[in-house]
Protein backbone atom coordinates (compact mmCIF):
# COMPACT_ATOMS: atom_id res chain seq x y z
CA UNK A 1 0.00 0.00 0.00
CA UNK A 2 1.57 3.39 -1.27
CA UNK A 3 0.28 4.96 2.48
CA UNK A 4 2.63 2.76 4.06
CA UNK A 5 5.19 3.46 2.14
CA UNK A 6 7.85 5.29 4.78
CA UNK A 7 10.14 7.08 2.05
CA UNK A 8 7.45 9.29 0.89
CA UNK A 9 7.04 10.54 4.33
CA UNK A 10 9.61 13.21 4.56
CA UNK A 11 8.42 14.71 1.35
CA UNK A 12 5.10 14.45 1.83
CA UNK A 13 5.27 16.15 5.27
CA UNK A 14 7.68 19.09 4.11
CA UNK A 15 5.09 19.62 1.32
CA UNK A 16 2.16 19.50 3.59
CA UNK A 17 4.13 22.31 5.75
CA UNK A 18 5.01 24.76 3.16
CA UNK A 19 1.51 24.43 1.19
CA UNK A 20 -0.70 24.47 4.15
CA UNK A 21 1.20 27.59 6.03
CA UNK A 22 1.17 29.49 2.46
CA UNK A 23 -2.49 29.28 2.26
CA UNK A 24 -3.01 30.12 5.93
CA UNK A 25 -0.92 32.92 5.44
CA UNK A 26 -3.17 33.90 2.44
CA UNK A 27 -6.06 33.23 4.53
CA UNK A 28 -5.21 34.87 7.38
CA UNK A 29 -3.75 37.91 5.55
CA UNK A 30 -6.07 38.22 2.54
CA UNK A 31 -8.99 36.21 2.21
CA UNK A 32 -10.59 36.43 5.40
CA UNK A 33 -10.39 40.56 5.96
CA UNK A 34 -11.65 40.80 2.61
CA UNK A 35 -14.76 38.56 3.39
CA UNK A 36 -15.27 39.96 6.72
CA UNK A 37 -15.40 43.49 5.42
CA UNK A 38 -17.82 42.26 2.66
CA UNK A 39 -20.48 40.82 5.28
CA UNK A 40 -19.71 43.73 7.40
CA UNK A 41 -20.47 46.68 4.72
CA UNK A 42 -23.63 44.71 3.91
CA UNK A 43 -24.13 44.38 7.86
CA UNK A 44 -23.80 48.02 8.23
CA UNK A 45 -25.44 49.26 5.29
CA UNK A 46 -28.39 47.08 6.20
CA UNK A 47 -28.71 48.47 9.56
CA UNK A 48 -27.81 52.38 8.04
CA UNK A 49 -31.22 51.82 6.06
CA UNK A 50 -33.23 50.63 8.42
CA UNK A 51 -32.28 53.15 10.88
CA UNK A 52 -33.05 55.82 8.15
CA UNK A 53 -35.94 54.61 7.39
CA UNK A 54 -37.04 54.36 10.64
CA UNK A 55 -36.17 58.49 10.44
CA UNK A 56 -38.24 58.56 7.85
CA UNK A 57 -41.42 57.10 9.61
CA UNK A 58 -40.56 59.24 12.31
CA UNK A 59 -40.77 62.12 9.61
CA UNK A 60 -44.03 60.94 8.09
CA UNK A 61 -46.00 60.83 11.63
CA UNK A 62 -44.35 64.57 12.21
CA UNK A 63 -45.56 65.65 8.74
CA UNK A 64 -49.09 63.71 9.64
CA UNK A 65 -49.06 65.29 13.77
CA UNK A 66 -48.54 68.92 12.07
CA UNK A 67 -51.02 68.05 9.44
CA UNK A 68 -53.60 67.07 11.63
CA UNK A 69 -52.76 69.70 13.96
CA UNK A 70 -53.71 72.45 11.42
CA UNK A 71 -56.62 70.83 10.01
CA UNK A 72 -58.19 71.26 13.76
CA UNK A 73 -57.26 74.94 13.71
CA UNK A 74 -58.48 75.90 10.52
CA UNK A 75 -61.83 73.59 11.38
CA UNK A 76 -61.51 75.40 14.44
CA UNK A 77 -61.27 78.92 12.69
CA UNK A 78 -63.86 78.04 10.36
CA UNK A 79 -66.38 77.13 13.29
CA UNK A 80 -65.73 80.43 15.23
CA UNK A 81 -66.28 82.69 11.67
CA UNK A 82 -69.23 80.30 11.26
CA UNK A 83 -70.67 81.56 14.69
CA UNK A 84 -69.53 85.28 14.58
CA UNK A 85 -71.48 85.56 11.54
CA UNK A 86 -74.61 83.78 12.75
CA UNK A 87 -74.23 86.00 15.97
CA UNK A 88 -74.01 89.15 13.49
CA UNK A 89 -76.91 87.71 11.50
CA UNK A 90 -78.85 87.52 14.76
CA UNK A 91 -77.93 90.53 16.07
CA UNK A 92 -78.75 92.48 13.25
CA UNK A 93 -82.00 90.78 13.05
CA UNK A 94 -83.05 91.86 16.26
CA UNK A 95 -82.06 95.41 15.75
CA UNK A 96 -84.41 95.69 12.61
CA UNK A 97 -86.97 93.82 14.59
CA UNK A 98 -86.64 96.54 17.58
CA UNK A 99 -86.85 99.03 14.95
CA UNK A 100 -89.91 97.92 13.65
CA UNK A 101 -91.32 97.47 16.59
CA UNK A 102 -90.47 100.88 17.71
CA UNK A 103 -92.11 102.03 14.39
CA UNK A 104 -95.13 100.19 14.84
CA UNK A 105 -95.77 101.07 18.11
CA UNK A 106 -95.51 104.97 16.96
CA UNK A 107 -97.38 104.63 14.24
CA UNK A 108 -100.23 102.62 16.28
CA UNK A 109 -99.86 105.32 18.94
CA UNK A 110 -100.47 107.97 16.34
CA UNK A 111 -103.56 106.31 15.18
CA UNK A 112 -105.05 105.57 18.34
CA UNK A 113 -104.55 109.71 19.19
CA UNK A 114 -105.69 110.51 15.72
CA UNK A 115 -108.54 108.45 16.43
CA UNK A 116 -109.21 109.67 20.03
CA UNK A 117 -109.37 113.05 18.78
CA UNK A 118 -111.81 111.82 15.93
CA UNK A 119 -113.68 109.96 18.80
CA UNK A 120 -113.57 113.20 20.56
CA UNK A 121 -114.41 115.57 17.45
CA UNK A 122 -117.29 113.67 16.27
CA UNK A 123 -118.85 113.23 19.67
CA UNK A 124 -118.39 117.38 19.93
CA UNK A 125 -120.84 117.47 16.88
CA UNK A 126 -122.83 115.05 18.30
CA UNK A 127 -123.35 116.26 21.20
CA UNK A 128 -123.75 120.11 19.27
CA UNK A 129 -126.24 118.72 17.23
CA UNK A 130 -127.87 116.56 19.94
CA UNK A 131 -128.76 119.65 21.97
CA UNK A 132 -129.47 121.51 18.81
CA UNK A 133 -131.81 118.56 18.21
CA UNK A 134 -132.98 118.81 22.14
CA UNK A 135 -133.64 122.55 21.79
CA UNK A 136 -135.70 122.63 18.57
CA UNK A 137 -137.64 119.57 19.78
CA UNK A 138 -138.12 120.77 23.55
CA UNK A 139 -139.39 123.78 21.08
CA UNK A 140 -141.68 121.98 19.38
CA UNK A 141 -143.24 120.50 22.50
CA UNK A 142 -143.04 122.90 24.99
CA UNK A 143 -143.60 125.95 22.82
CA UNK A 144 -140.43 127.34 24.72
CA UNK A 145 -136.99 127.42 24.25
CA UNK A 146 -134.56 125.81 26.85
CA UNK A 147 -131.25 127.83 27.49
CA UNK A 148 -128.83 126.05 25.37
CA UNK A 149 -126.60 125.79 28.15
CA UNK A 150 -129.00 123.50 29.99
CA UNK A 151 -129.54 121.36 27.47
CA UNK A 152 -125.89 121.13 26.63
CA UNK A 153 -125.62 120.21 30.15
CA UNK A 154 -128.21 117.49 29.53
CA UNK A 155 -126.73 115.91 26.63
CA UNK A 156 -123.71 115.96 28.64
CA UNK A 157 -125.02 113.76 31.23
CA UNK A 158 -126.33 111.81 28.80
CA UNK A 159 -123.11 110.92 26.94
CA UNK A 160 -121.56 110.72 30.20
CA UNK A 161 -124.69 108.21 31.51
CA UNK A 162 -124.07 106.10 27.96
CA UNK A 163 -120.02 106.02 28.43
CA UNK B 1 15.51 17.64 -4.04
CA UNK B 2 16.43 17.10 -0.86
CA UNK B 3 17.09 19.11 2.08
CA UNK B 4 19.74 17.89 3.55
CA UNK B 5 19.97 14.43 4.07
CA UNK B 6 15.75 14.59 3.99
CA UNK B 7 14.27 13.63 0.63
CA UNK B 8 11.73 16.57 -0.08
CA UNK B 9 10.95 15.89 -3.84
CA UNK B 10 8.16 17.45 -5.37
CA UNK B 11 5.49 14.36 -6.07
CA UNK B 12 2.47 13.78 -6.75
CA UNK B 13 1.37 14.46 -3.26
CA UNK B 14 3.22 18.36 -3.36
CA UNK B 15 1.61 18.98 -7.37
CA UNK B 16 -2.09 18.23 -5.62
CA UNK B 17 -1.45 20.27 -2.28
CA UNK B 18 0.11 23.08 -4.44
CA UNK B 19 -3.10 23.06 -6.67
CA UNK B 20 -5.32 23.17 -3.56
CA UNK B 21 -3.59 26.20 -2.48
CA UNK B 22 -3.96 27.80 -5.53
CA UNK B 23 -7.44 26.69 -6.27
CA UNK B 24 -8.74 28.08 -3.04
CA UNK B 25 -7.13 31.43 -3.22
CA UNK B 26 -8.08 31.96 -6.58
CA UNK B 27 -11.72 30.58 -5.39
CA UNK B 28 -11.88 33.25 -2.65
CA UNK B 29 -9.98 36.11 -3.94
CA UNK B 30 -11.38 36.40 -7.03
CA UNK B 31 -15.27 35.79 -5.90
CA UNK B 32 -14.35 38.85 -3.72
CA UNK B 33 -12.96 40.96 -6.25
CA UNK B 34 -15.63 42.70 -6.80
CA UNK B 35 -17.66 42.63 -3.58
CA UNK B 36 -20.68 43.50 -4.07
CA UNK B 37 -23.80 44.23 -2.06
CA UNK B 38 -25.99 41.66 -3.43
CA UNK B 39 -23.77 38.71 -4.06
CA UNK B 40 -23.40 37.28 -7.38
CA UNK B 41 -23.54 33.35 -7.36
CA UNK B 42 -19.72 32.58 -6.76
CA UNK B 43 -19.21 35.68 -3.71
CA UNK B 44 -22.30 33.40 -2.43
CA UNK B 45 -20.33 30.64 -2.24
CA UNK B 46 -17.50 32.12 -0.73
CA UNK B 47 -19.79 34.07 1.87
CA UNK B 48 -21.29 30.49 2.09
CA UNK B 49 -18.12 28.95 3.11
CA UNK B 50 -17.23 31.58 5.58
CA UNK B 51 -19.98 31.92 7.31
CA UNK B 52 -20.36 28.28 7.68
CA UNK B 53 -17.36 27.90 9.41
CA UNK B 54 -17.93 31.36 11.48
CA UNK B 55 -21.08 29.99 12.66
CA UNK B 56 -19.70 26.34 13.60
CA UNK B 57 -16.75 28.47 15.47
CA UNK B 58 -19.02 30.61 17.16
CA UNK B 59 -21.41 27.93 18.18
CA UNK B 60 -19.00 24.92 19.14
CA UNK B 61 -16.02 27.34 21.11
CA UNK B 62 -17.78 30.68 21.81
CA UNK B 63 -16.68 34.26 21.00
CA UNK B 64 -13.33 33.27 22.19
CA UNK B 65 -12.73 30.96 19.36
CA UNK B 66 -12.82 34.01 16.90
CA UNK B 67 -9.10 34.25 17.12
CA UNK B 68 -8.67 30.98 15.79
CA UNK B 69 -11.27 31.71 13.13
CA UNK B 70 -8.65 31.89 9.98
CA UNK B 71 -7.04 28.53 11.50
CA UNK B 72 -9.90 26.47 11.28
CA UNK B 73 -11.00 28.15 7.77
CA UNK B 74 -7.89 27.11 6.50
CA UNK B 75 -8.29 23.28 7.81
CA UNK B 76 -11.95 23.12 6.91
CA UNK B 77 -10.93 24.29 2.68
CA UNK B 78 -7.74 22.88 2.92
CA UNK B 79 -9.29 19.33 3.50
CA UNK B 80 -12.47 20.27 1.33
CA UNK B 81 -10.93 20.60 -1.77
CA UNK B 82 -7.98 18.22 -1.61
CA UNK B 83 -10.93 15.63 -0.95
CA UNK B 84 -12.55 17.20 -3.95
CA UNK B 85 -9.44 17.60 -6.16
CA UNK B 86 -9.11 13.34 -5.63
CA UNK B 87 -12.82 13.11 -7.00
CA UNK B 88 -11.26 13.78 -10.46
CA UNK B 89 -10.27 10.71 -12.50
CA UNK B 90 -6.37 10.12 -12.52
CA UNK B 91 -6.06 12.29 -10.38
CA UNK B 92 -3.96 12.15 -6.28
CA UNK B 93 -6.01 12.55 -2.94
CA UNK B 94 -3.25 13.58 -0.37
CA UNK B 95 -5.86 13.22 1.96
CA UNK B 96 -6.32 9.49 1.50
CA UNK B 97 -2.38 9.52 2.84
CA UNK B 98 -2.65 8.65 6.64
CA UNK B 99 0.96 10.69 6.92
CA UNK B 100 -0.54 13.94 5.57
CA UNK B 101 -3.96 13.33 7.82
CA UNK B 102 -2.09 12.43 10.86
CA UNK B 103 0.95 15.30 10.22
CA UNK B 104 -2.19 18.00 10.44
CA UNK B 105 -3.59 16.37 13.52
CA UNK B 106 -0.82 16.14 15.28
CA UNK B 107 -0.16 19.66 14.34
CA UNK B 108 -3.68 20.59 15.96
CA UNK B 109 -3.38 18.12 19.06
CA UNK B 110 -0.27 19.65 19.89
CA UNK B 111 -1.66 23.12 19.18
CA UNK B 112 -4.53 22.21 21.33
CA UNK B 113 -2.26 21.21 24.28
CA UNK B 114 -0.39 24.35 23.95
CA UNK B 115 -3.32 26.97 24.03
CA UNK B 116 -4.75 25.01 27.15
CA UNK B 117 -1.31 24.75 28.89
CA UNK B 118 -0.69 28.29 28.17
CA UNK B 119 -4.38 29.48 29.26
CA UNK B 120 -4.96 27.73 32.77
CA UNK B 121 -1.27 26.29 33.76
CA UNK B 122 -1.20 23.58 36.21
CA UNK B 123 -5.17 23.50 35.54
CA UNK B 124 -5.10 22.14 32.39
CA UNK B 125 -4.69 18.96 34.43
CA UNK B 126 -7.99 19.05 35.82
CA UNK B 127 -9.26 17.97 32.27
CA UNK B 128 -7.94 14.39 33.47
CA UNK B 129 -9.60 15.03 36.81
CA UNK B 130 -12.34 16.58 36.58
CA UNK B 131 -13.40 18.45 39.87
CA UNK B 132 -16.67 16.97 42.00
CA UNK B 133 -15.99 13.40 41.25
CA UNK B 134 -15.02 10.84 44.13
CA UNK B 135 -11.40 10.61 44.96
CA UNK B 136 -11.36 6.33 44.95
CA UNK B 137 -12.49 6.77 40.87
CA UNK B 138 -9.46 8.79 40.31
CA UNK B 139 -7.42 5.37 39.64
CA UNK B 140 -9.84 4.26 36.87
CA UNK B 141 -10.96 7.76 35.89
CA UNK B 142 -6.84 9.55 34.65
CA UNK B 143 -5.79 6.35 32.65
CA UNK B 144 -9.01 6.63 30.51
CA UNK B 145 -8.98 10.34 30.33
CA UNK B 146 -5.63 9.94 29.29
CA UNK B 147 -5.42 7.65 27.19
CA UNK B 148 -9.10 8.97 25.14
CA UNK B 149 -7.14 12.58 25.41
CA UNK B 150 -4.13 10.96 23.42
CA UNK B 151 -6.59 8.85 21.01
CA UNK B 152 -7.29 12.05 19.80
CA UNK B 153 -4.91 12.88 16.92
CA UNK B 154 -5.06 8.90 15.96
CA UNK B 155 -8.86 8.91 15.28
CA UNK B 156 -9.25 12.14 13.84
CA UNK B 157 -6.80 11.24 11.24
CA UNK B 158 -7.42 7.59 11.09
CA UNK B 159 -11.15 9.10 10.12
CA UNK B 160 -10.02 11.42 7.56
CA UNK B 161 -7.80 8.72 6.00
CA UNK B 162 -9.59 5.48 6.15
CA UNK B 163 -12.73 7.32 4.30
CA UNK B 164 -11.25 8.59 1.46
CA UNK B 165 -8.88 5.70 1.12
CA UNK B 166 -12.11 3.28 1.16
CA UNK B 167 -14.19 5.31 -0.94
CA UNK B 168 -11.29 5.49 -3.64
CA UNK B 169 -10.62 2.15 -3.67
CA UNK B 170 -14.13 0.92 -4.03
CA UNK B 171 -14.79 3.69 -7.02
CA UNK B 172 -11.40 1.86 -8.24
CA UNK B 173 -12.15 -1.85 -7.26
CA UNK B 174 -15.86 -1.18 -9.49
CA UNK B 175 -13.60 0.63 -11.91
CA UNK B 176 -12.09 -2.64 -12.65
CA UNK B 177 -15.65 -4.49 -12.63
CA UNK B 178 -16.92 -2.42 -15.63
CA UNK B 179 -13.10 -3.50 -17.89
CA UNK B 180 -13.81 -7.06 -16.74
CA UNK B 181 -17.24 -7.99 -17.13
CA UNK B 182 -16.95 -5.78 -20.70
CA UNK B 183 -19.88 -5.00 -22.57
CA UNK B 184 -22.51 -7.28 -21.99
CA UNK B 185 -22.87 -6.60 -18.00
CA UNK B 186 -20.43 -3.97 -17.35
CA UNK B 187 -22.76 -1.32 -17.42
CA UNK B 188 -24.47 -2.20 -13.67
CA UNK B 189 -21.28 -1.54 -11.73
CA UNK B 190 -20.67 1.94 -14.38
CA UNK B 191 -24.33 2.62 -12.63
CA UNK B 192 -23.10 1.91 -9.37
CA UNK B 193 -19.89 4.13 -9.96
CA UNK B 194 -22.15 6.98 -10.90
CA UNK B 195 -24.13 6.53 -8.17
CA UNK B 196 -20.77 6.11 -5.58
CA UNK B 197 -18.93 9.35 -7.01
CA UNK B 198 -21.79 11.18 -5.86
CA UNK B 199 -21.91 9.61 -2.17
CA UNK B 200 -18.30 10.03 -2.28
CA UNK B 201 -18.44 13.82 -3.19
CA UNK B 202 -20.57 14.43 -0.18
CA UNK B 203 -18.30 12.15 2.01
CA UNK B 204 -16.02 14.85 0.93
CA UNK B 205 -17.78 17.52 2.09
CA UNK B 206 -18.97 15.66 5.06
CA UNK B 207 -14.95 14.63 5.79
CA UNK B 208 -14.36 18.03 5.73
CA UNK B 209 -16.81 19.13 8.10
CA UNK B 210 -15.85 16.53 10.91
CA UNK B 211 -12.57 17.50 10.34
CA UNK B 212 -13.46 21.26 11.16
CA UNK B 213 -15.96 20.56 13.92
CA UNK B 214 -13.94 18.21 15.73
CA UNK B 215 -10.80 20.71 15.71
CA UNK B 216 -13.54 23.33 17.57
CA UNK B 217 -14.16 20.72 20.06
CA UNK B 218 -10.71 20.30 20.56
CA UNK B 219 -10.34 23.80 21.06
CA UNK B 220 -13.39 24.28 23.17
CA UNK B 221 -12.01 22.09 25.54
CA UNK B 222 -8.74 23.78 25.58
CA UNK B 223 -9.86 26.99 26.56
CA UNK B 224 -13.10 26.13 28.53
CA UNK B 225 -11.85 22.62 29.87
CA UNK B 226 -15.17 20.46 30.77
Amino acid sequence: MPQLDITTFSSQIFWLAVTFIALFLVMWRVAVPKIADSLEARQKRISDNLARAEEVKTEAEAAIEAYEASLAEARSDAQSVISEAAQQLADEAAAREAELAETLKNRIAESEASIAQAMEAAIANIRDAAAEVAVSATERLTGEAPAADDAGAAVDNAIKARG
Amino acid sequence: MSLGDIDVSFTNSSTFMVLTVVSISLFLILGMRRAQLVPGRWQSMVELSYVFIANLVRDTVGSQGRPYFPFIFTIFMFVLFGNLWGMIPYSFTFTSHIVVTFAMALVIFIGVTIIGIVKHKLHFLTFFMPPGVPMYMAPLLIPIEIISYLSRPISLSVRLFANMLAGHTLLKVFAGFVISLGIAAGWLPLLFIVALTGLEIVIAFLQAFVFAILTCLYLNDALHLH
